[in-house]
């Protein structure tokens, strides 16, 4: 694992089409903890995530993980909001990471039955994936990132199709994950979650982050009143 | 009427017989379609797939390269592969005209932009669900087209099959760099052609049940597949 698992974005821009959907964007990530990103819909979420990832082509400026692009990207795992199901078996698909890093088949089988029945799959192992429910498909995304144990894991509204019993488990695994040393940086629409969840969070606006503290001052006293009006559940657009 | 009815009767008697002649061209048939199709694959699945996965200057011409070839009049094809290879021709002194072989670079001419241009098309639908998972994994090239060929492979079945149905009841390409010899090139297509001249309707029915019997099991062939991958079942 690398040690210091900071990311520092530097006149971070992203357009598509001539518009500018993110940036630019100047900001040092904690090198621990959950960040949680919050903003409505169209702020640019997903797009912050991606190019913390190294997945989303910049238009201007980098991030920087402290390490090349590649070898950061090997120590993080990505739940992506639609979740992205092979076409194989849940198992399969459980395997595929693993087979990936050239993991040995008698671990990748004890890893498959750990993770499979801690996140509630282990009858479904079976099955073939794309056939699964959307909240059984965001589940075994899920689980098929942490499977890899990543240093940071981005998690992109992990919990949208799920009902209030696999939220409270997933969010219980979470903070074990995070105990154990993992990084968090996760969207969601879910206040309530953000609260119970975050260390610091980072209010995106219009592609830009227009607010960020630490989820104490942040919840108690945001200080930009478009942050403010967002938490009062007001439309800011 | 009596003639069809009698040619009928014939071909059934020659199918159940297993005739020589017919058990002969219905082997050299295969025998060169499949060799074709074989090449064909080879060369059209990994191209297909690289098509699909890889952005590069001249992508868009490749594909529309591709488009065009399948378009291509299977006479024509035989018409160049002739020239190609008559005596006088760039390759004449392989002395490959009017043999199988020949038969088969024709086959595969035909057959291969038709192979390459369904699996393009399934590989780029695959490749649009996948991507960013597989750039997410930081996936090398060669485990991208791996996971892309595992996954998709009965798309590569079914484009396979295709080509395989068009190869063995192709005949203008076959009739013209094979010659239609006895013992030698004559296929499926090419006897029932001579043989429907002759007016021996017995022999052109009996290969010509014995073509839409290849026919319909390559069909079905694809119909189960494309059934299987719709439903998802694995
Ligand atoms: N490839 C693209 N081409 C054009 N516009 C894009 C592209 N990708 C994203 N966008 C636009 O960029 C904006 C930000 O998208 P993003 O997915 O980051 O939003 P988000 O904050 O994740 O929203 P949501 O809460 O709905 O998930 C959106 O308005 C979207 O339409
Ligand atoms: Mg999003």
């Amino acid at each position: 694992m690398v040690e210091n698992m900071a990311a520092r974005l530097q006149d971070v821009v992203v357009q598509r089409r001539g518009k500018t959907i993110l940036g630019p964007v100047n900001h040092e990530m904690a090198p621990d903890g959950c960040t949680i990103v919050i903003g409505p819909n169209g702020a640019g979420k997903t797009t912050l995530l991606k190019t913390l990832h190294g997945v989303e082509r910049l238009s201007q400026g980098q991030v920087d993980w402290g390490v090349p692009e590649h070898v950061a990207r090997q120590q993080q795992a990505y739940v992506f909001q639609s979740p992205i199901m092979l076409r194989r078996s849940v198992r399969q698909n459980l395997i595929f990471p693993l087979s990936l890093a050239g993991k040995g088949r008698a671990e990748a089988n004890d890893r498959v039955t750990y993770w499979a029945t801690k996140i509630g799959l282990a009858k479904m192992l079976d099955q073939p994936a794309p056939r699964l429910s959307g909240g059984e498909k965001q589940k075994l995304a899920l689980a098929r990132a942490l499977i890899r144990d990543p240093a940071v894991l981005f998690l992109d509204e992990p919990c949208a199709n799920l009902d209030g019993r696999s939220i409270r488990e997933i969010e219980s695994l979470l903070l074990d994950v995070q105990r154990s040393g993992t990084r968090i940086i996760m969207t969601t629409h879910d206040l309530g979650q953000a609260r119970r969840l975050a260390g610091d969070v980072l209010f995106l606006l219009r592609g830009q982050i227009n607010d960020y503290g630490s989820a104490q001052t942040f919840f108690a006293a945001p200080s930009s009143p478009e942050a403010v009006a967002f938490l009062n559940g007001d439309i800011v657009e | 009427m009596t003639d069809i009815w009698s040619g009928l009767q014939a071909a059934f008697w020659l199918l159940v017989t297993f005739d020589r002649d017919l058990v002969e061209i219905t082997l050299r048939s295969l025998q060169v379609s499949l060799s074709a199709l074989v090449i064909a694959s080879i060369i059209a699945l990994p191209l297909g797939t690289w098509l699909a996965i890889r952005r590069f200057r001249f992508r868009r011409a490749v594909i529309a390269v591709l488009n065009a070839l399948m378009g291509l009049p299977p006479v024509v094809v035989g018409l160049i592969v002739y020239l190609l290879l008559s005596r006088s021709g760039p390759f004449g002194v392989l002395g490959l005209l009017f043999t199988p072989t020949a038969m088969i670079i024709a086959q595969v001419i035909i057959i291969t932009p038709l192979i390459a241009s369904i699996t393009h098309q399934a590989m780029r639908e695959l490749w649009a669900e996948y991507h960013d998972l597989l750039i997410s994994l930081n996936t090398s090239n060669w485990q991208r087209i791996k996971t892309l060929i595992f996954d998709g492979r009965r798309a590569l079945l079914t484009a396979s099959l295709a080509g395989f149905g068009r190869a063995i009841g192709e005949v203008g390409a076959i009739m013209i760099v094979g010659g239609n010899i006895d013992h030698a090139t004559r296929v499926l297509t090419t006897a029932i052609a001579l043989e429907t001249g002759k007016g021996d309707f017995a022999l052109a029915l009996g290969l010509g049940f014995v073509l839409i019997g290849l026919a319909l099991v390559v069909n079905f062939g694809i119909h189960v597949l494309s059934r299987t991958e719709r439903e998802g079942r694995w």
